[in-house]
């Protein structure tokens, strides 16, 4: 569904993004993690658009995607979510979600957003009221609507930036299975970028590792967690409840 | 829309209309349609302003409106029912050179303001520049008609014009209206607040500033040809300029320029103004109106940002 060839992203003198080659198959959940400034926002921002790469080749579904603008690439089919939601105060939930539905999906018609908006909200659990306000949304209820956002653009394939941090251990994992939930019922591919390792690993069928811009493992959850480079570069005190989280889904 | 706000709307539409008919007071009159072809100024520059795009080069396009539509008739006899589309796409074709840079190269805020003032600068100098065309500083007056006078636009009836600009005010209501209710404004409303993340949402950024720009130097340019017209005389000071510009800014805030009607009550208070110094201090208060636009201008910024209509509906409806 999406292959990537030998990224490249330079910032001046620096190289955010060394050489990195995927693929993702369709009906997939592959986790992307490494430590901060390991490259994975880079990556994110290059599949979305954000970013033009210096080189390499981005296709999703045989068409490449790489110098596409943002929007472009959200109508071919790649929703994604930020790291920080990022909300327009200025309108309302259903707003928000509708101007998704709308733009996302090529200005169809507003009574087809309208339903997108609807659909999404529905799924992740906030009122379908078109006056609720942003305002009233703490950090869990901020990243539902930015997932509802990403959802209504109907995509394929989702780049989920889901930093849990700020979530408490029940609300890590209340968003942990409605991503599973969303490719298990609407059949939605998802590369989920964490770095929190623990719930991810959970979840995800697939893992890669990013440290300094290159891939430096990939493989099952499982295996990757013993990987003795990625313990080494970055899981360090985290290994142990890493190992501890894949054990369990092994069982 | 309840029925208790269209018996208000009805009661106004007919107060309106009724106006000219039962008071024929022609000092009045001016004042009146002055005030609506500068409302529809004012509403049109806001249709950007609102979103947080602050043109200060609206006088510029309201130039060309006036100037490109007395031109072509005195020089080459083009009627101004002709003269004026075409200063439309003249303006509209200005505000795509200018405006598609800036966002094609994300310059937004105050350097977007910056741009826009130049060009408000520049349409003033080329204006004056050419004076063997356009008069220059002296004014430009568009020849008196000889033949039909429906077919110069001209007419020395008050009457008439109140009720031309009445409809070009009405229209500029409308417009804004639709802009209201379409995506068009969530789309802008989520650009104005964050554009990566409106590109996200599918929202093609830069096509949508772009819309909404022309469409808003479209319209003052517009309102720069019924000036013309109505006026029969345009200088580069009244129609272009940054003065121009920085008049339609100061109009829709202290106004409100989230509100349909707040530029309307802004063209109200600094037409006023400016009358009420005109006439009760003469040629000793020339220039007055300009501080006293200045003072107000930075206290309405500072105490009340929504503007007069717009922080009087929101108390109302929080009354309610």
């Amino acid at each position: 569904m999406l292959v990537v060839d030998n990224l490249i992203k330079r910032f001046g003198g620096f190289t955010a993004v060394n050489n990195v080659s995927f693929k993702v198959d369709q009906g997939e959940i592959v986790g992307l993690i490494g430590p901060n400034g390991s490259g994975k926002s880079t990556i994110f921002n290059m599949l979305s658009g954000t970013f033009a790469p210096s080189q390499g080749s981005i296709r999703f579904e045989g068409h490449e995607l790489s110098g596409l603008a943002p929007h472009t690439i959200i109508n071919r089919g790649i929703g994604r979510t930020f790291q920080i939601p990022r909300p327009f105060r200025r309108l309302s939930i259903f707003d928000n979600v509708e101007l998704a539905g709308y733009y996302g999906q090529n200005r169809h018609s507003r009574a087809k957003a309208s339903d997108a908006a609807k659909r999404a909200l529905g799924l992740v659990g906030l009122p379908t009221d078109r006056h609720a306000s942003v305002d009233g949304l703490g950090a869990a209820g901020l990243k539902k609507l930015e997932l509802a956002k990403a959802l209504a653009t109907g995509p394929k394939l989702l780049l989920a930036d889901e930093s849990l941090g700020g979530l408490d251990e029940k609300e890590m994992d209340q968003a942990a299975n409605m991503l599973r939930k969303i490719r298990d019922e609407l059949g939605i591919t998802i590369i989920w970028v964490e770095h929190i390792m623990g719930v991810l690993m959970r979840v995800v069928d697939r893992v890669m590792v990013l440290d300094h811009g290159e891939k430096i493992s990939e493989g099952l959850p499982g295996v990757v967690a013993s990987d003795p480079r990625v313990i080494e570069v970055y899981l360090g005190t985290d290994a142990q409840a890493t190992q501890a989280a894949a054990a369990e889904r092994r069982r | 829309m309840t029925a208790r706000y269209g018996a208000w709307l009805a009661l106004a539409a007919v107060l309106l209309v009724a106006l000219p008919l039962v008071h024929r007071d022609p000092y009045h009159l001016h004042i009146m349609v002055l005030i609506l072809i500068w409302s529809f100024a004012y509403t049109s520059w806001s249709m950007m302003g609102r979103f947080g795009l602050t043109s200060l080069g609206h006088g510029g396009f309201m130039g060309v409106g006036a100037y490109v539509t007395a031109l072509l008739w005195n020089h080459l006899g083009v009627s101004p029912w002709l003269g004026i589309p075409i200063a439309l796409v003249c303006a509209g074709a200005l505000a795509l050179v200018v405006a598609y840079p800036c966002f094609r190269f994300r310059i937004t805020g105050h350097y977007f303001a910056l741009v826009t003032l130049a060009l408000s600068g520049i349409v003033l100098q080329v204006i004056t520049a050419s004076r063997d065309y356009t008069g220059g500083s002296l004014g430009y007056t568009p020849e008196a008609a000889t033949g039909s006078k429906l077919l110069a636009l001209q007419s020395s009836d008050k009457t008439v014009w109140y009720f031309g600009a009445l409809a070009v005010w009405v229209a500029g209501l409308l417009i804004w209206f639709l802009v209201d209710r379409s995506m068009m404004r969530h789309a802008m409303e989520a650009i104005s607040e964050d554009e990566d993340a409106a590109a996200a949402a599918g929202v093609n950024v830069t096509a949508e500033k772009l819309k909404i720009t022309v469409l808003s130097a479209l319209m003052t340019a517009l309102a720069g040809a019924v000036y013309c017209q109505y006026q029969m005389f345009i200088s580069p000071d009244t129609v272009s300029g940054i003065a121009v510009s920085l008049q339609m800014v100061f109009a829709a805030v202290v106004g409100g320029l989230y509100v349909a009607l707040g530029p309307t009550v802004g063209a109200v208070i600094t037409i006023l103004l400016a009358e009420v110094l005109r006439v009760g201090f003469g040629t000793k208060a020339v220039g007055w109106d300009n501080l006293i636009y200045g003072v107000l201008l930075v206290a309405f910024i500072i105490f009340l940002p929504k503007g007069i209509l717009g922080s009087l509906l929101e108390r109302v409806r929080v009354r309610r």
